[in-house]
């Protein structure tokens, strides 16, 4: 059996929001029969133009079902911007994570969603179309789309493409291809990583402050505002950043034990990757 | 909770005579075999015993029988040690429903000099004998088709192949792990060189195997060590295992009439219940010739997956060839070979029975399929 968690198991088995929306504003379609696993999104937008209603039809296995179930849990009140934003890896996280080779049904969601959102906008087919170079015919996955899984996940090696976005996973006769797609987009990754990273010589404390607090500005704000919340920056001391949480996140349990890790990997990334970042709860 | 297990293709329940007949040999009988004493001498004669117990499943002469680790061992010995003992260049024949016990090793031996030929199904899994001629015509070739598949229970007809390979003089090898205990095996009627069986399949333990190997059969030692199985496969004897495989085989013998009787009568009981009261399904492979405990129905418009996970939730054990229970993104190999449509493809599911499942528990599944599948198409897109 997978290793799911309670949380994927509770959206299987009781799945939030399935069914149809009259007269829909936007619809999406991702997957087929032949893929093993499809999923139909629609939703209805409210007079500020927020999701009000959010609802799914899915064929597939238990993940495929829980993510979905997630998704549509996840997107109702946002504005159609902040739907934009939803990546699969906050599918993935909001279910508590899913196995590795059950990644590629949070990225079924994020697809849905934006052929949804595409089919709002322009009022063309909600069907996902293919753009650009087929890489896997198997699957039918362009290169737009696995470049993007590397680059949104982190991906190394093809495994973790087929993961992903299933790129790979039948006859194996894209897997040069997807290697060399690997090999590409993580050297740019690196170029931009080292472009914004700090510079080779030894930060002054000054200069260390102000990188992190541009971070928290930059990367980790914007994402607490969104539910009403904020942090604050209490103490650095060596590599620990003592942070405290306010306004919405301060209440939520589940989500400040999520956002500190959040915080931490993002101060890790752009900052120092030996940083430890500490709650102060008092 | 319940506990229905109706995946016997995958694993056996150990028979409760079989495990009382291994105690001692983990207790007061530990000598080995081999040793020329008392001691080791007394446990020679329980392996003599077992070995007479799996002979006579078969009807074959106990020295016809060498104990392997498992079905897959049996598997390996059989095609790589066959193949080195003809020497030169081998046609290997086989199916392209193979388990990759079979399969494995016939693809790492195309690969390493040797010719392969995979022999395709029809939409009902059955084989063509007109292709098995045309595939050992002239050729010097080792043929492994399985007696009865896994998934679907579909029997080949093993006696007709091994007629047509030994009139070609090629080497019969037949993989009859599923249908070693569920069906009558006679190999003085089938004229098969070599024959593969598990353990664990026919409520023995896991861990333990063994082969038929026809006397006369040439064949390259593949666990190369000691003088053990007349020199056929080296290293001491498992005698806990080989003993409780000798008792499964006298109890499977014991049992293979009711397997045709009442086990099938079971399993067509379950079919027709679960075909009654779930529309859009249907049956995978050929219904005539199969095991008599297997069935593999596939449910349109809805995932395996997702189907056993809710049978486990009341507690009932199945198994599928949907891409997702692989692990894998595509459905089972045989079910692609056989053609079945995408629709169902993915929502095969298989229930595998045994002679201690009861009518009770058929009963159960059939009360419960109904509203599984209702729930998860009213999740399809599709429906």
């Amino acid at each position: 059996m997978w290793e799911y968690t309670d949380k994927v198991l509770d959206h299987f088995k009781n799945p939030r929001n399935v069914g149809t929306i009259e007269n829909p504003d936007g619809t999406g379609m991702v997957g087929s029969m032949a893929c093993g696993d499809a999923l139909k999104l629609m939703f209805k937008l409210d007079d500020e133009g927020r999701i009000a209603d959010a609802r799914f039809q899915t064929f597939g296995c238990a993940s495929a079902i829980a993510s979905s179930s997630a998704l549509t849990e996840m997107i109702k009140g946002m504005t159609l911007e902040e739907a934009e934003n939803v990546t699969n890896k906050e599918i993935a996280e909001f279910l508590g994570g899913l196995p590795e080779q059950k990644m590629h049904c949070s990225v079924m969601g994020r697809e849905a969603l934006e052929a949804a959102i595409a089919n709002y906008r322009t009022g063309e087919s909600g069907r996902k179309m293919l753009e650009g170079k087929v890489v896997c015919n198997c699957f039918g996955i362009t290169e737009e789309e696995i470049t993007r899984v590397v680059r949104e996940n982190d991906l190394k090696t093809v495994e973790e493409v087929t993961n992903y976005c299933k790129a790979g996973g039948a006859c194996g006769a894209c897997v040069p291809d997807i290697e060399a797609l690997i090999e590409t987009t993580q050297a740019q990754m690196a170029k931009t990583r080292s472009e914004q990273a700090a510079p080779a010589r030894r930060l002054t404390i000054v200069e260390r402050l102000h990188l992190i607090e541009e971070t928290i500005d930059r990367e980790i704000r914007p994402l607490l505002k969104k539910d009403g919340g904020d942090l604050e920056l209490i103490d650095i001391v060596g590599n620990r950043v003592v942070i405290s949480f306010r306004g919405m996140c301060a209440q939520c349990q589940v989500a400040q034990f999520t956002m500190k890790d959040v915080v931490e990997a993002k101060l890790r990334e752009f900052v120092s990757d030996d940083i430890v970042v500490e709650e102060d709860k008092s | 909770m319940k506990n229905v297990y109706l995946d016997n293709n995958a694993t056996t329940r150990v028979a409760p005579e079989v495990i009382e007949a291994m105690q001692p040999f983990f207790s007061e009988l530990w000598g080995n075999p081999s040793s020329m004493h008392y001691f080791g001498g007394q446990v020679g004669r329980y392996v003599k015993r077992a070995r007479e117990q799996v002979a006579r499943l078969l009807n074959a002469d106990p020295s016809e029988i060498v104990f392997t680790s498992c079905g897959t061992e049996s598997d390996n010995t059989a095609i790589r040690g066959g193949a080195d003992a003809m020497g030169g260049r081998v046609r290997l024949v086989t199916t392209r429903v193979e388990h990759p016990a079979v399969l494995g090793p016939c693809r790492y031996l195309g690969e390493h000099g040797h010719e392969v030929v995979e022999l395709g199904v029809d939409s009902s899994g059955q084989i063509d004998l007109a292709d098995v001629r045309k595939a050992v015509d002239g050729g010097h070739t080792l043929v492994s088709v399985m007696w009865a598949n896994n998934e679907t229970g579909v029997v080949f007809p093993i006696r007709e192949i091994a007629e047509i390979v030994k009139e070609a003089g090629g080497v019969m090898h037949t993989d009859a792990v599923q249908a070693v205990g569920k069906i009558p095996i006679d190999v003085t009627e089938t004229p098969i060189d070599m024959l593969s069986l598990s353990g664990h399949k026919l409520h023995a333990p896991k861990g333990i195997g063994a082969m038929y190997v026809r006397k006369g059969t040439k064949l390259s030692t593949f666990m190369i060590g000691g003088h053990q199985e007349h020199g056929r496969r080296g290293g001491t004897e498992n005698v806990p295992y080989i003993v409780g495989l000798g008792v499964a085989c006298e109890l499977a013998a014991r049992h293979v009439e009711e397997e045709r009787t009442r086990v099938s009568a079971l399993r067509d009981k379950l079919e027709a219940g679960i075909l009654a009261n779930c529309p859009d399904t249907r049956v995978n492979g050929d219904r005539e010739n199969r095991l008599p405990n297997t069935t593999n129905i596939s449910f349109s418009y809805i995932e395996g997956e997702s189907i056993l996970y809710h049978l486990s939730d009341v507690g009932v054990a199945a198994s599928s060839g949907s891409a997702c229970t692989s692990g894998s993104l595509e459905p089972s190999h045989v079910i692609r070979a056989m053609g079945v449509p995408h629709t169902a493809a993915h929502g095969s599911t298989r229930f595998s029975l045994s002679r201690y499942t009861t009518e009770e528990e058929v009963d159960f599944v059939i009360e419960q399929m109904p509203p599984i599948v209702e729930r998860l198409r009213k999740l399809s897109p599709f429906v």
